[in-house]
């Protein structure tokens, strides 16, 4: 690939591992993916699927928790798991920036909100602490935080669930990162506030072209912003296409679960959502053959066997699936879902 | 947050006049000895006995000598005579809250700058041969009484009876205004006992608060934010950690004073505990009185101290 046409961030074959008494977590499987500068791409999955992880890892922030990291991650064609800690940290917070789930654990509750937005610009630009400041008290107003020369003072416990996660938000873009990878960024918060959320973070991106991952267990919040899907399941990749396309044509079994799974107000009211059956496998030790096949109302005998690889939808080759069920079986059983 | 004060302080007031009057009792009711026949020495004829009984007001009813007391206490600040030498409490104790005062605060110094950097270092490395080896050691130090840790102190370092002659050693204490050097090198030994428990203990604290921390959400955002992890430490975690700890600190070193008796006796250092020993030994309730009332007024006052630190220190606590 041509320098012009270099994807902004590269995964290729990424494994994390978590050493722990009962066994190596495989918490991350060999998954890959590209994004493009100015993209986004949405990547969704049940609790336990590794997403997160696969998040955290693209910043090293697992190295902490004592995660084994393989494979590549390319920002811009440089190799981050080969880095230092001390080069990451220049990353971290400045090329790539990162909002979490909760925003009421993950600002200190002891320090004032201005002065951790303000630790966030001077860790990358050399300022004094007025200028920081004043940028914060800027960053405050970008995120749409009424008042914002007053409010910079506030402590974490006096702003509102939403206010917060907007907090965090000026905190990650305080040094206008190239990347920003969102971790449910609305799972904990109101409904109505979610909407605000997402349309803020949809603005932002396209104001300052950041690429940006989002992580999520809501397809509802990726079928709005992401221009790509990655459906993850046990650590690994099981689907991947452009938004429309998996949200129109799914091809995996389980995908056509998690879309299933979704009420919808529009429409026909249906006696009842289909929920998936199970719960998800051990990571620990993965079920044989393909990772889904006891969960999988389709699964044939064989598929506990055969470990499918993630292969191009035929006349679609952005469009990916591990699926052992023939193309022609899975359109039929699709189309009799719908 | 004033109103909340005078409150606590009012409070504080009224737990002293139980614990008077509870020390009262105590020391009247429980089988001692005869305080009069006590300072009478020995053979002394009935009539001695019944005048010195007279002289220190022992022979008015049990009501009427409390009331006496608590009046003479809360009024006039008068904590009564010794029994035994007929010195003024007060003056007693003025005297010897300098030397107690300094082994308390040294010993707290010593036991924060030994334990808590132990403790961060720990949390860090956890399950390491040095966080073993420290946890270990602590469980030691916390399991020795201070009494045994100092005669050892002394059979090893003392410089009249040790083995190996470095620290002074007991009953070398002078005022720190007299000769600081000499009080500071008189009282490292002491300090040096009488911190090692609370050290070991303040440690594994700090471990644990620290590691708890370490796993907060906000430690990831500071990590995710870019900065060295020595600021994620020192400047997150640390911060955060160190609030539980300030809470009991205060408490500790209240009580601090009551761990110093023993210390003070084996090092023979002229403070509170001392007096208040001696004074035990010999009956002589108005001094074993007041070094009590001291030392629940040193509790009171730190419990309001600690509720005042911990609104500063945690800005989610705020008193009305």
């Amino acid at each position: 690939m041509s320098a012009a046409g270099e994807p902004l961030l590269c995964v290729e074959k990424l494994h994390v591992d978590f050493p722990t008494e009962d066994g190596v977590v495989k918490a991350v499987d060999g998954i890959s993916y590209e994004l493009g500068r100015g993209r986004t791409l949405g990547i969704v999955g049940e609790s336990g699927s590794g997403k997160t992880v696969a998040a955290l890892s693209v910043l090293g922030l697992t190295r902490a928790q004592g995660a084994q990291v393989q494979g590549r991650i390319l920002l811009e064609g440089r190799d981050l798991l080969s880095l230092s800690e001390g080069e990451l940290q220049k990353i971290r917070g400045n090329e790539i920036a990162m909002i979490f789930q909760d925003p009421s654990s993950a600002l200190h509750p002891l320090y004032r909100v201005g002065a951790q937005i303000v630790e966030a610009v001077r860790a990358h630009q050399d300022v004094s602490k007025a200028k920081a400041r004043e940028r914060t008290i800027e960053l405050l107003g970008l995120v749409g935080i009424p008042d914002p020369g007053r409010r910079v003072d506030d402590y974490p416990h006096e702003f509102s669930g939403g206010m917060r996660q907007r907090a965090m938000i000026a905190m990650a873009l305080a040094n206008e990162p190239k990347l920003l990878i969102a971790d449910e960024p609305t799972t904990a918060l109101d409904v109505t506030v979610q909407a605000q959320i997402l349309a803020l973070l949809e603005r932002l991106r396209d104001e300052l072209g950041m690429g940006m991952v989002i992580v999520t267990h809501d397809l509802g919040v990726v079928a709005e912003m992401a221009d790509e899907i990655a459906v993850m399941y046990a650590g690994r990749i099981v689907e991947t296409a452009a938004a429309e396309t998996l949200l129109k044509r799914p091809e995996h079994p389980y995908t056509w679960g998690l879309l299933r799974s979704i009420p919808t107000l529009a429409g026909p009211r249906v006696e009842q959502l289909a929920p998936i059956p199970g719960s998800p496998p051990s990571l620990i030790e993965p079920p044989s053959g393909c990772h889904f096949h006891p969960r999988c109302v389709y699964a044939q005998p064989e598929h506990a066997r055969i470990d499918p690889g993630l292969e191009p939808v035929q006349g679609d080759p952005s469009h990916r699936v591990a699926c052992l069920l023939a193309a022609g079986e899975r359109k039929r059983i699709w189309e009799g879902l719908r | 947050m004033t109103r909340y004060i005078i409150r606590r302080i009012l409070w504080g007031v009224l737990l002293l006049i139980a614990v008077t009057a509870l020390t009262f009792v105590l020391f009247r009711v429980l089988p001692t000895g005869d305080p009069a026949r006590l300072r009478a020495g020995r053979n002394a004829s009935p009539q001695v006995i019944a005048e010195i009984r007279h002289n220190l007001g022992l022979d008015k009813s049990l009501l009427a000598q409390f009331w006496i007391y608590m009046k003479e206490v809360f009024l006039h600040f008068n904590l009564g005579f010794s029994y035994y030498s007929s010195a003024p409490v007060r003056g007693l104790i003025a005297n010897r809250l300098g030397a107690t005062v300094s082994l308390a605060v040294g010993a707290s110094i010593v036991w924060l700058g030994i334990g808590l950097p132990i403790g961060i270092v720990s949390a860090l490395r956890r399950r390491t041969l040095l966080d073993r080896a420290s946890m270990g050691g602590a469980l030691v130090f916390i399991s020795a009484p201070e009494y045994w840790l100092g005669l050892i102190a002394l059979y090893l370092f003392a410089a009249d009876i040790g083995k190996v002659k470095v620290f002074p050693g007991a009953g070398s204490y002078v005022g720190l205004t007299s000769d600081p050097w000499k009080w500071f090198s008189s009282l490292l030994l002491p300090w040096l006992v009488l911190a090692a428990g609370s050290a070991a203990i303040y440690a594994r604290l700090m471990r644990s608060s620290l590691t708890e921390t370490m796993g907060e959400d906000y430690i990831r955002t500071a990590r995710a934010k870019g900065l060295s992890e020595r600021r994620v430490v020192m400047h997150h975690g640390v911060r955060a950690a160190i609030n539980p700890i300030v809470t009991i600190l205060a408490l500790d070193i209240a009580t601090l004073i009551g761990s110093a008796i023993l210390v003070e006796v084996v090092f023979n250092i002229p403070g509170i505990g001392q007096l208040s020993y001696t004074a035990i030994t010999h009956s002589d309730f108005p001094i074993v009185q007041g070094t009590v009332l001291l030392g629940a007024l040193f509790i009171v006052v730190a419990n309001i101290l600690v509720d005042i630190a911990y609104a500063y220190l945690d800005p989610r606590v705020r008193y009305s």
